[in-house]
């Protein structure tokens, strides 16, 4: 009863029978490369905070002094987007928009005040609010890696003007301050929605987790014969 | 003339300049000092230079720094431009004025000690850049993080970061403060020649170039003046120009020099504005959970999810 594979279902994707049904979410590599990510972005906060303002300079102990954590944050920034685009090529096609994103999103704010989920249109692996925060960070992430580059003097000085890198250090700032808002949300929302954490750490749901939040992509499991026994 | 430089006793006394003088000090605070200095400045009298670079050596000599053997770049200048090792340049100028004559502008460039220093606006370790109650403007290299954001903010692009020790660091004129806090006057202005580089009070300074200024009048030069920048709350370096008018044929020295409106946003409303954002959101965040609630997985959608699956085996 094979179809065609729904856009958004993920290679490792799995529902397992049982009380209560589990369902595999994020694989091993998935995991491992989210986690790179989220480390190596718990240091770029520190390390960036720590110059964004004299009042957070004392962070810089953190890194054993100023010189050291100037010296990181970019290496940091490197890795990060490094592993985010690890996840960015696995997910793109998941998080492109789809028919109903748009009445989803209008509904959340209803949902966040404390409403009916049942009244918000069936979503697939990924909300319409997981894949702005994708592509977001996506966009985001280009931005701080260029005007990071900009600015990065050890290396890359000579290539630009200085009235450039005064424009790419506020810019690398502002949109630092954007990304920091989004995973803000991001993990607020994982706070928020009981269960989904587990989909990051052991990288299964339960079936009630899938039915409630993402009912679409359970279906298309079940109906693409991704069951086991 | 302005007399010399005289030279001092080596007796030794109570430092002249220590941090109890401080007023400004980078990405931190200072507690005003009991006692306000006399406002120290250097005035280069470009009409009176010969461009012999003594000035040059007098910084390499007490600086102890040791600039690279450099080559011939088609100019006389010689390093092509301020290096991490060499705090001042003399910059050589052949203009064309309108009347069809070759005038040779030559300019001592280096830190203009800033009243109003964008470096130290600019630097993000505690520190690192300080500004004494005589206008001094230094650099404290223990405290350096060799970050660059001095350059950005620099109206005049002094600042230089060493890229050839373990940690890099910045480096500029410190207007030779080690030599002002025993009361010598700075070693370019000891080494000059001609006296176009002369060392006082800010005030006796001005004064003195006002007689200057009379004198390239008397010989023609009209426009003959004071470089003092307002933009940034006038300088402790400070120039005699024979065309005040027109700064930037010297070498591109700024007609009115500021702190970039860009660094100031940076380093001002910006820094609010984040704060603001990122607390509000996090505000937000927690309140939105708070109130609402968790939301949570029911036993009816476990079930759900069982029907679901059970039924696609059938």
């Amino acid at each position: 009863m094979t179809t065609t594979t729904p856009y958004d279902v993920q290679p490792g994707d799995k529902v397992h029978r049982g009380d209560p049904v589990t369902v595999d979410r994020h694989t091993p590599f998935v995991r491992v490369n989210h986690w790179t990510a989220v480390i190596s972005m718990i240091l770029l906060w520190i390390s960036g905070f720590a110059l964004f303002h004299p009042s957070l300079f004392f962070l810089a102990d953190l890194f054993g002094g100023g010189e050291n954590t100037r010296a990181v944050h970019p290496w940091l920034g490197v890795i990060l987007f490094l592993a985010f685009y690890g996840l960015f090529f696995r997910f793109w096609r998941a998080c492109l928009f789809a028919r109903g994103d748009g009445g989803w999103l209008v509904g959340m704010p209803a949902l966040m005040a404390g409403g009916d989920e049942e009244k918000l249109p069936e979503v697939g692996r990924f909300n319409p609010g997981q894949k702005l925060f994708f592509w977001g960070m996506a966009i985001m992430l280009i931005v701080m890696l260029v005007s990071g580059l900009v600015i990065w003097d050890v290396y890359f000085f000579p290539y630009t003007t200085i009235d450039q890198k005064r424009i790419m250090v506020l810019v690398h700032s502002a949109v630092a301050v954007l990304a920091v808002c989004g995973v803000i949300v991001h993990v607020s929302m994982v706070i928020w929605e009981r269960g989904t954490l587990q989909a990051m750490t052991r990288g299964y749901v339960t079936g009630g987790w899938a039915w409630k939040h993402h009912r679409k992509w359970l279906r298309e499991l079940v109906t693409g014969g991704r069951v086991d026994a | 003339m302005f007399p010399p430089l005289p030279n001092v006793s080596v007796e030794p006394g109570p430092p002249k300049l220590s941090n109890a003088d401080l007023v400004k000090r980078s990405a931190s605070s200072v507690p005003p000092p009991e006692r306000q200095l006399t406002p120290v400045a250097k005035l280069i009298d470009v009409s009176k230079c010969i461009g012999c670079k003594a000035c040059q050596s007098a910084c390499i000599e007490w600086n102890d720094t040791h600039p690279e053997i450099g080559v011939f770049s088609g100019s006389y200048e010689n390093p092509p431009d301020l290096t991490p090792e060499m705090f001042t340049l003399m910059r050589f100028t052949e203009w064309v004025n309108p009347e069809g004559n070759l005038e040779w502008l030559i300019r001592k460039d280096g830190c203009m000690h800033c009243e109003d220093p964008g470096c130290l606006k600019a630097c993000p370790a505690p520190g690192a850049i300080v500004q004494y109650s005589n206008g001094i403007v230094d650099f404290v290299h223990e405290n350096c993080i060799g970050c660059g954001y001095c350059v950005r903010g620099c109206p005049f692009n002094i600042p230089r970061i060493s890229r050839t020790e373990d940690k890099p660091k910045a480096y500029k004129c410190t207007l030779c403060s080690d030599r002002v806090a025993v009361g010598q006057g700075p070693a370019c202005a000891k080494a000059c020649p001609t006296q176009a580089i002369v060392f006082g009070t800010k005030e006796e300074m001005t004064k003195h170039a006002e007689g200057r200024i009379a004198d390239l009048k008397s010989r023609g030069y009209a426009n003959a003046g004071l470089y003092d920048p307002p933009g940034v709350k006038g300088t402790h370096v400070m120039y005699v120009l024979h065309h005040a008018d027109k700064p930037e044929i010297y070498a591109n020295l700024p007609k009115d020099p500021k702190i970039s409106p860009i660094v100031e946003i940076w380093k001002g409303m910006f820094k609010y504005a984040g704060f603001v954002a990122i607390g509000g959101l996090a505000a937000f965040s927690f309140l939105q959970q708070v109130v609402s609630g968790a939301n949570r997985v029911s036993r009816e959608d476990e079930e759900s999810a069982k029907r679901l699956t059970g039924h696609a085996e059938r």
